[in-house]
């Protein structure tokens, strides 16, 4: 769901930026599976239909065609123990919670 | 000369089929029309919203044999 809502705010002209921490950074380090398990029904439900948009394409889109900043958390990269060499190239630089907040102060925040 | 493109998104659900618009849209000169087929019917009152919001013109929108056909024209 924040993949859809990335890729179509960013595409309709507004500023994006997704903080990735926990669990979903994980599907951005390089040669990461680039599907993640189906969450409950719906999710057993988009996964057996092949005209659902792969989550990973979506914030791609997002970043290529309305320069949404996909934005990695500094926490959870050292805590995986990686560097930022080792995330997709799309992902831009490792990000505070503090400084996202700030940055996003005056915006709709949607946590996912 | 304007030139009229016509993207297949007939069976991708939202928001592929925006996507591909927005693909092609990018790649099109100022006064080209892109026709979307989808078949998801969210597109045909998600399409005419983008399309306000960023500018562009809407021209049709029209269900024939449960395939919507938007025709949108590049406006800038």
């Amino acid at each position: 769901m924040a993949a859809m809502v990335a890729s179509v705010a960013a595409a309709s002209g507004d500023d994006v930026s997704v903080f990735f921490s926990m669990n979903a950074l994980g599907y951005f380090v390089k040669g990461a599976a680039d599907t993640a398990p189906a969450e409950g029904p719906f999710g057993t439900l988009m996964e057996g239909s092949p005209g659902v948009p792969p989550f990973k394409q979506l914030f791609s889109f997002a970043a290529e065609m309305g320069d949404a900043k996909l934005l990695p958390c500094s926490m959870a990269i050292d805590l995986l123990g990686l560097e930022a060499d080792d995330l997709d190239p799309e992902l831009g630089e490792p990000t505070g919670l503090t400084v996202f907040l700030g940055e996003s102060a005056d915006a709709q925040l949607l946590t996912f | 000369m304007s030139q009229e493109t016509t993207i297949d998104a007939r069976n991708t659900f939202c928001p592929g089929p925006l996507m591909e618009l927005i693909t092609y849209m990018k790649q099109a000169n100022v006064g080209d029309t892109l026709e979307l087929l989808s078949t998801d019917a969210g597109t045909a009152s998600d399409v005419p919203e983008w399309a306000r919001k960023v500018g562009h013109e809407m021209l049709s929108s029209e269900n024939r044999d449960g395939v919507w056909h938007l025709r949108i024209r590049k406006a800038k």
